[in-house]
Order: structure tokens, then C-alpha cells, then sequence
């Protein structure tokens, strides 16, 4: 270091300054290439996605009931791992939502129904997004996404900061009241992996949910995807969920 | 299950108003976490203003300057209390430092701590105290105490006027590297709150740093009260030039904190985004005590206004005092209030951004109000224990140190 006088330290950086501005003015910029991102799908398989059709859901909450059956979600009335939505838009713009007991409980007739223009169900659960932001700031790494694209807790190993819960934005994770850990769907893991359906989608009885491997081009969700009109609730957030809906009002949040 | 939870939730219910995603009934965040960014704002606060001394040469508040430390060691020594506390499985806080998730903004909080801690803080008070600590190792009476003292020396008990001269660089060096710590580890609690895309309350760029001002006026606040008790209670003169010093960097303080609040309230009225007509909802409603009349007009504009009073006025020394009681203590509750609106205020709204939920603080219990004040008294005992131990006071009166010709 003793020889590398300032004269040449100054010819080094300068040099390395021209090189680095040759190197942006040399490449052009592409937009469309730069943003394009393959999706994980099509590199992984299986990769798990879901899908709902909200103009065919009826809002029967028959898969709010059978996730909790299923997975021994606390049959408390503020405790979900999916839950049905109902809104109701009326001609001054006014727009109810409720949710009684996540769906459960029977939706009652809206008052002044001469004045509601729409009403649908929007069934929610985690979308177990590509971009997860409850496993980026979980401090010990006990939220993880698996292989095949499922977002999952390690209750052995979740301190029960209950950071994850602030940081998603869907409102999909509680803090299990026995547990003491953060809890949320599993897309029934442990159904999935023995090639079985999961709860929720095995008893919905109108077809509204849909779950199946995106990475086989053969299967319906697969379909769903290429060919119908899609979205994913807060798309601006860049969470980039895998449970995409069909007919999503702008009302929904 | 925990049916007293259970049962204040289905209480809660009927409480709820609009729509909130079913799971955002129960308050996730509780009172223990307000307390975390206040005590840690205490903590930088009380360093910055050591560091005024030291680094920055401000002769005037020498006589505050080992006071600061200790009271930013009190006050950092129980930071992680209420995280713990808090936690559902505190048993397994460790893993937060054993294997931590580099992406998580949380993780980082036990290495930023533990730097500030061991490095800068422990380093800082022990070399300050370096010399003392020797002599009181060879002169103290009582048996414990020398002992005590005695390992504190770290088996090093070289005080010559060479090897004091070392310590005194080494000093000024960690205070260097210590302001900026200090800085990073408040700011970093900001970062905590903004960088949470998912509610819009908190993700804000300017959080780590409305954290920052606002610590240092609370810190800067906490070392003015406590001085002034403990001149009192000591029976010893108040030095007024220096009080006046910690006044002026306290109204410093608190209107740099004031206006980066109010600039970013008028950025989020005027982009007026999606999530706009909830946040009026909630500071007109459930924060309008706790933010406008405590956090504005309390905490921030009746401090600004009487310690500007004592810049433009020349006031009598009583008076002074006075304002200075005032506005120390009003600073430190309406910054209390801050944290509360940041972390409370941020929860009660659901992010459907269609309607509230409540928040009820239960007396006892781990997460109550009861260790909540547990926590917020335990820095003074501490504080108290380390005055006895290390008193700051000493030094002026008995010997010159080349320590404070910094």
C-alpha cells in the first residue's frame, strides 16, 4: 500500500467510474425484460395454489366450519383460518360487510333492500403469497414457506411475538389462545400431502373454491389461471399472493 | 385456554364498530409494547445528551454528563423486559440471537442492543469511571463494597497519568462510535413500526426518525427531572447554566420531533390515499385525547411554549426552574402518549380499513398495567443502585481527572 500514491488511487477510481458509466450508457434499458419474473411454478413441482370463484360463492360458511373441524381452530368467534365475507353495495355508494361469526353464522336480510344495487361473499384465507412479508419479518425464521409453495409455522419453534400478525395485510393470522403461538392456514398440509383436497374446498358445494398444482399445466386450477380474469386482494402491496379471485369488486379489501 | 382472554374478547365484540377481519378483534400489541420504544428513547435520548459533552464540547452540561450514562444504562439494562414479557413463549427468546432470521427487522434488535450494551455503554461508563473505581477499590471500608469495586477494576488498577491519558482517548472514541449507535438503536425501533407495508399507521420512511427526535427530547427530559431531584435531594445548588443548556437542546429537541410529526400528518392529509378516511376516523375518535390534547397540545406545545418563554423572556431563576419542571415533565408524558398512539393507535383499526376495534388494559396479569408501571419504576431503582455504587457526583468535588477535560 506504501507505493499507491494519491495520483494513482484518483487514475483507479476515475478509470473505474468510466468503466461503470460505458456500462450503463452500452446497455439499454428493457423495461418489460427487467420486470418479467418467471413464475416459481414453472420451475418447482409440485407448487400449491388456490383459487376462488366469488360469483359462485353462496355463503353458506360450510368452510369456515370445516377448516376449524379439521385443523382444531379455537371455535371462538374471532379465531379463523378462512372466513366468508358478505358485502352489500347500495345505490348511494353505501357498502356494508360483515362477517357473522366468519361466515358461520347465518347472514341476516340486509334492511332496505330496495336500495342495495349488489351483494356477493367473498371467502378469505391466507393467500400464502410469493412475497410473504409475515415469514420476511418473523425474527427466528419460524414462519417458512415449504417447497412446494406453502407458507407454514413451526409451533415448536414460533416465540409468539406476534410480528407476523402485524405484518400481513389480510388480517389471516391470530395468536393461538392455548398455543401461545401464531397460527394460520396450512392449506391442510397434511391433507395435500397425501394427495387429498382441502378441507374447506372438499365441502364448499357450489365449486367456488379451487385448489391443485400450478406447475401441472393439465390441472384445472391451472386453467383457471391462463384463462379466466383474475385478481389478488391488495395487489399494490407486491405480496404477490397465490389465491387469485374471480369477479373481485373494487369494494373488497 | 385462557378463558379470562376468551371472556374479555367475547366482551369485546359487541364493542367492535364497522367491519374488522374476524381475527383483528383481539389487540395484538399490548401496553408492554408502548413501554419498549419509550424506554429504549429514554436510553438514546439520555446518550445523545452525554455524547453533547463529550463530543460535541459542550463545556455547560459537564455537570450532567456521568449522570446521563447511568441513566441511559438504568434505562437500557430493563429495554428488553417488556419484549420478553411480552412474548407467548419467552422461553424461546433466546432463539432471536441463536438463530436469528436475517430479514426480519426484529432480529437485528438483540445484536443492536448488545453492541450498544457491551461495546459502547458498559465501555464508556467503565473507562469513565476507571480511575474512581481503583481508588474506591483500595479505599472503601466496607468489606463488600471494596470487593465489588475490586472486580470491577478488571484486574487492571494502572491509573497512571499515561494510562489515564488512554483511557481518556478511548473514551472519546467510544462516545464517537456511541452517538451513532445511539441513534441507530432508536432509529432502528422506528424501523421496526415503518417498515410494516401492511398498515398504514406505521409504514412511513420518516418513522426511524420522528423515533429518533422524539427520544432524544425524552431523554434529554428524564436527565433534566431526574438532576433537579437529585439536587434536591442531595441539598445542593442547582448549576443554572447548565440547566439552562439542557433547556435549550430540549426545546431543540421537541420542535425538530414536533415538525417532522406535523409534516408527515399534512403529507398523509394531502395525498388523501385509500387509507385516509379511516385514519381521520381514528385521530378524530379514539386518539383524540391521547393524540391531540396529550401528544399535541400537552406534550408538545405547552413545552415549545414555556421554554421558549425562558429563551426571549429573561425570567427570574425560580421561575425558570419552574418551566423547566413543567415542561420536562409534560414532554416526557406526551411522548409516553406518542409511543401509546403509535402502537395502540396503530392497532385499532382493522386493515380492511372499514372499522375499529377496542382495546381494554387489563389491571394485572402479565401484560397489565401493574408490570407496566413495574417496568417503567424498575430503571429508577436500578438507577438508584447505580448511584450508590457509581456516584456521578464524586469526581467534581473531589478530584480533577483528566476525564473531564474532554
Amino acid at each position: 500500500m506504501k507505493n499507491f500514491s494519491r495520483k494513482q488511487f484518483l487514475k483507479t477510481a476515475a478509470g473505474a467510474a468510466l468503466v461503470m458509466a460505458t456500462r450503463v450508457f452500452s446497455t439499454p434499458l428493457h423495461a418489460a425484460d427487467k420486470f418479467f419474473r418467471e413464475p416459481p411454478w414453472k420451475r418447482k413441482k409440485p407448487y400449491w395454489g388456490f383459487a376462488v370463484d366469488i360469483t359462485k360463492c353462496i355463503g353458506c360458511g360450510r368452510c369456515a366450519d370445516a377448516c376449524k373441524t379439521e385443523n382444531e381452530v379455537p371455535r371462538e368467534a374471532f379465531y379463523f383460518r378462512t372466513w366468508v365475507e358478505r358485502y352489500i353495495i347500495r345505490r348511494n355508494g353505501e357498502v356494508n360487510v360483515d362477517s357473522p361469526n366468519g361466515g358461520m353464522d347465518p347472514f341476516l336480510p340486509p334492511h332496505d333492500p330496495e336500495t342495495v344495487t349488489k351483494s356477493f361473499f367473498v371467502p378469505k384465507l391466507c393467500g400464502h403469497c410469493e412475497n410473504s412479508p409475515c415469514e420476511q419479518v418473523c425474527p427466528v425464521g419460524a414462519t417458512f414457506k415449504t417447497e412446494d409453495g406453502v407458507v407454514l409455522v413451526d409451533r415448536k419453534y414460533c416465540i409468539g411475538c406476534r410480528y407476523c400478525i402485524q405484518a400481513c395485510p389480510y388480517g389471516c393470522r391470530y395468536f393461538h389462545p392455548v398455543l401461545h403461538v401464531a397460527d394460520k392456514c396450512t392449506l391442510c398440509y397434511h391433507r395435500i400431502k397425501k394427495g387429498l383436497n382441502t378441507a374447506c374446498v372438499e365441502v364448499c358445494p357450489t365449486g367456488a373454491r379451487m385448489f391443485g398444482d400450478l406447475s401441472d399445466p393439465k390441472s384445472a386450477i391451472t386453467k383457471f389461471y391462463e384463462t379466466e380474469t383474475t385478481n389478488v386482494l391488495k395487489a399494490s402491496m407486491g405480496t404477490e399472493p397465490k389465491l387469485l379471485y374471480k369477479g373481485l369488486d373494487k369494494e373488497v379489501r | 385456554m385462557d378463558m379470562s382472554l376468551i371472556e374479555s374478547l367475547r366482551n369485546a365484540l359487541p364493542l367492535v364498530s364497522g367491519f374488522i377481519y374476524p381475527n383483528e378483534l383481539e389487540l395484538q400489541w399490548s401496553i408492554l409494547i408502548v413501554l419498549y420504544p419509550y424506554i429504549t428513547g429514554l436510553v438514546a435520548g439520555a446518550f445523545v445528551l452525554a455524547s453533547l459533552e463529550r463530543v460535541f464540547n459542550v463545556k455547560a452540561i459537564k455537570p450532567i454528563y456521568r449522570l446521563s450514562l447511568l441513566v441511559a444504562l438504568a434505562f437500557l439494562l430493563v429495554a428488553t423486559l417488556p419484549l420478553n414479557l411480552h412474548l407467548g413463549h419467552p422461553e424461546r427468546g433466546i432463539s432471536i440471537l441463536m438463530t436469528p432470521h436475517t430479514s426480519s427487522a426484529m432480529a437485528m434488535f438483540g445484536f443492536v442492543y448488545l453492541w450498544y450494551l457491551m461495546v459502547v455503554l458498559l465501555m464508556e461508563v467503565w473507562l469513565d469511571y476507571r480511575k474512581q473505581i481503583v481508588e474506591w477499590s483500595r479505599s472503601e471500608t466496607f468489606w463488600p463494597k471494596r470487593i465489588f469495586y475490586k472486580v470491577l477494576t478488571l484486574g487492571v488498577d494502572n491509573i497512571s497519568p499515561r494510562s489515564l491519558a488512554i483511557d481518556e482517548k478511548l473514551g472519546k472514541i467510544l462516545t464517537v462510535v456511541g452517538l451513532p449507535s445511539a441513534l441507530l438503536l432508536h432509529g432502528y425501533v422506528g424501523f421496526i413500526f415503518g417498515s410494516l407495508k401492511a398498515n398504514p399507521w406505521w409504514s412511513s420512511p420518516l418513522m426511524p426518525i420522528i423515533f429518533i427526535f422524539s427520544a432524544m427530547a425524552s431523554g434529554i427530559a428524564a436527565v433534566m427531572l431526574i438532576y433537579m431531584f437529585l439536587c434536591w435531594a442531595r441539598d445542593v445548588v442547582i448549576d443554572m447554566p447548565c440547566l439552562d443548556t439542557i433547556g435549550k437542546f430540549l426545546l431543540t429537541a421537541i420542535i425538530v420531533a414536533f415538525s417532522l410529526e406535523m409534516l408527515e400528518s399534512l403529507q398523509t392529509a394531502y395525498e388523501a390515499e385509500e387509507h385516509f378516511d379511516i385514519i381521520t376516523l381514528l385521530v378524530e375518535g379514539k386518539l383524540l385525547v391521547s393524540m391531540m390534547l396529550i401528544q399535541i397540545m400537552l406534550g408538545s406545545l405547552t413545552p415549545m411554549f414555556l421554554l421558549g418563554l425562558t429563551q426571549v423572556v429573561e425570567l427570574p431563576e425560580k421561575v425558570r426552574k419552574v418551566f423547566y419542571m413543567l415542561s420536562g415533565s409534560l414532554a416526557l408524558i406526551g411522548i409516553f402518549a406518542m409511543r401509546w398512539n403509535v402502537v395502540i393507535g396503530g392497532q385499532f383499526f382493522s386493515k380492511s380499513l372499514r372499522g375499529f376495534t377496542t382495546y381494554k388494559m387489563h389491571l394485572v396479569g402479565r401484560e397489565g398495567l401493574f408490570s407496566a408501571i413495574i417496568v417503567e419504576l424498575l430503571p429508577l431503582v436500578i438507577l438508584a443502585v447505580l448511584l450508590y455504587l457509581l456516584p456521578p457526583w464524586e469526581k467534581e468535588s473531589h478530584s480533577k481527572s483528566p476525564t473531564t477535560a474532554a
